[in-house]
C-alpha cells in the first residue's frame, strides 16, 4: 500500500511539473510580440483595435469607427516631456489635413486621468483623445515607451513606420512628414 | 467635573480623526508603479512621481486610504495595488497559498507520523531485527520453557 501511495505521489508530482512546463512553452510560443516589430520587418499588420474612454469628452471611442480614414495614432502621457513638445506639431497636422479625412488620435497611457485632462487643456490638444490608464494597448502595439506614433492606412493596416520619441525632433520630423503624406495617399 | 466627559470624548475622537487621514508613506508601499512594476516608495519613474504627488494631494484632502486606492484603481486598474483586493476572484490569490501551506503541513504530518510509527516498531524489535512476539504467545512460551527448567 505504501509503495502504491508513493508511486501515485511521484506520478502526480511528475504530471504537475510536466503540466507547468507545457504551460510555459505554450505561453512563450503563443505570446504576441505586438504590431511594432512586424512593422519594423516591413510587414503591414492590421492596426490592433481598441475601444477606450474618451479623455476629451464623455463616452467611448473605438479605432474601428475610423475605418476608411487615415489615422495617426500618438501614444502619450502627461508626465512625458517630449509629449508636451510634440503636441503643437500634431495639432497643426490635425488642423491642416482633417479636411482630407485625416484623424490624429491621441492615446494617453499610464497616466492619472485628471492630470492628462489638464495636460490636454494646457497644450490645446483639440484632436480626439482616449484614455488607457492601465496601458492595455501597449502590448498589442509593442510599445517601448512614450511618445510613439503609428500611421494607419485607410485599409486599417499599419504603414510607414513606428516613430519613437517626439515627432517634432530632428531625427523624426522629415520621416513624420513622409508618413503623413503616405497615409493621406493610401 | 463637567469637563471630564468632554475631555474623554475628545480623547476618543481625536485619534479616530487622525486614523481617518492616512499619511502618504502609508500608501506608497501599497501601490505599484505602472511602468516599472515596483512599489511607489522604491520608484522614481515619472509616472510614479506623478502618482506620489496625486496621493499627497488626496492625503492633504484627508481622503481615506481606501478612497485613494479606489480612485487609482479606476485609473490604472487593479494592477496598481501591491496586494490583490479581498474580493471576488482576487480572493484566490489570498486563499491558494494558505491552502497550499495547509495541504503541505498535512502531508508532512502524515509522513512524520508514519515514520515515527515505523521507528517505534523497529525499536521494539529484538536484536535480530524481528518484531516482538504477541503477548499471549510470549506467556505461553514462558510457561513451556518453565517446564523444562523444572
Amino acid at each position: 500500500m505504501t509503495g502504491r501511495l508513493k508511486l501515485a505521489a511521484q506520478v502526480l508530482a511528475l504530471a504537475l511539473v510536466t503540466g507547468l512546463f507545457a504551460l510555459l512553452v505554450w505561453k512563450l510560443a503563443t505570446q504576441d510580440e505586438g504590431a511594432a516589430p512586424k512593422l519594423g520587418r516591413g510587414e503591414t499588420p492590421p492596426a490592433p483595435g481598441f475601444r477606450l474612454d474618451r479623455l476629451d469628452r464623455p463616452g467611448k471611442l473605438s479605432l474601428a469607427s475610423y475605418r476608411g480614414r487615415p489615422v495617426i495614432i500618438n501614444f502619450w502621457a502627461s508626465w512625458c516631456i517630449p509629449c508636451k513638445e510634440e503636441a503643437p506639431l500634431l495639432e497643426s497636422v490635425w488642423k491642416q489635413y482633417r479636411g482630407r479625412g485625416l484623424v490624429v488620435l491621441g492615446v494617453d497611457i499610464n497616466d492619472v486621468r485628471g492630470e492628462a485632462r489638464r495636460f490636454a487643456r494646457e497644450n490645446r490638444m483639440s484632436y480626439p483623445l482616449v484614455y488607457d490608464g492601465p496601458g492595455e494597448t501597449t502590448t498589442d502595439y509593442g510599445l517601448t515607451g512614450v511618445p510613439e506614433t503609428f500611421f494607419v492606412a485607410r485599409s486599417g493596416r499599419l504603414v510607414c513606420e513606428r516613430l519613437q520619441a517626439g515627432v517634432h525632433q530632428e531625427a523624426n520630423k522629415e520621416r513624420f512628414d513622409e508618413c503623413v503624406q503616405e497615409v493621406l495617399g493610401t | 467635573m463637567r469637563l471630564l466627559p468632554a475631555i474623554a470624548l475628545a480623547l476618543i475622537l481625536v485619534p479616530a480623526a487622525g486614523a481617518a487621514c492616512p499619511s502618504a508613506s502609508d500608501l506608497e508601499d501599497e501601490l505599484i508603479c505602472p511602468t516599472c512594476k515596483t512599489t511607489l516608495d522604491q520608484s522614481n519613474a515619472p509616472v510614479a512621481r506623478q502618482i506620489k504627488a496625486y496621493v499627497a494631494r488626496r492625503v492633504e484632502d484627508c481622503a481615506s486610504k481606501e478612497q485613494i486606492k479606489d480612485e487609482l484603481v479606476a485609473d490604472f486598474g487593479p494592477s496598481v495595488l501591491a496586494a490583490p483586493p479581498r474580493e471576488g476572484f482576487h480572493w484566490l490569490a489570498w486563499i491558494l497559498p494558505l491552502a497550499g501551506l495547509l495541504v503541505a503541513a498535512g502531508v508532512v504530518s502524515v509522513l512524520v507520523w508514519r515514520w515515527s510509527r515505523s521507528r517505534s516498531v523497529e525499536a521494539a524489535a529484538d536484536s535480530n531485527g524481528r518484531p516482538p512476539l504477541d503477548p499471549e504467545l510470549e506467556r505461553r512460551l514462558d510457561r513451556e520453557l518453565a517446564r523444562y527448567d523444572d
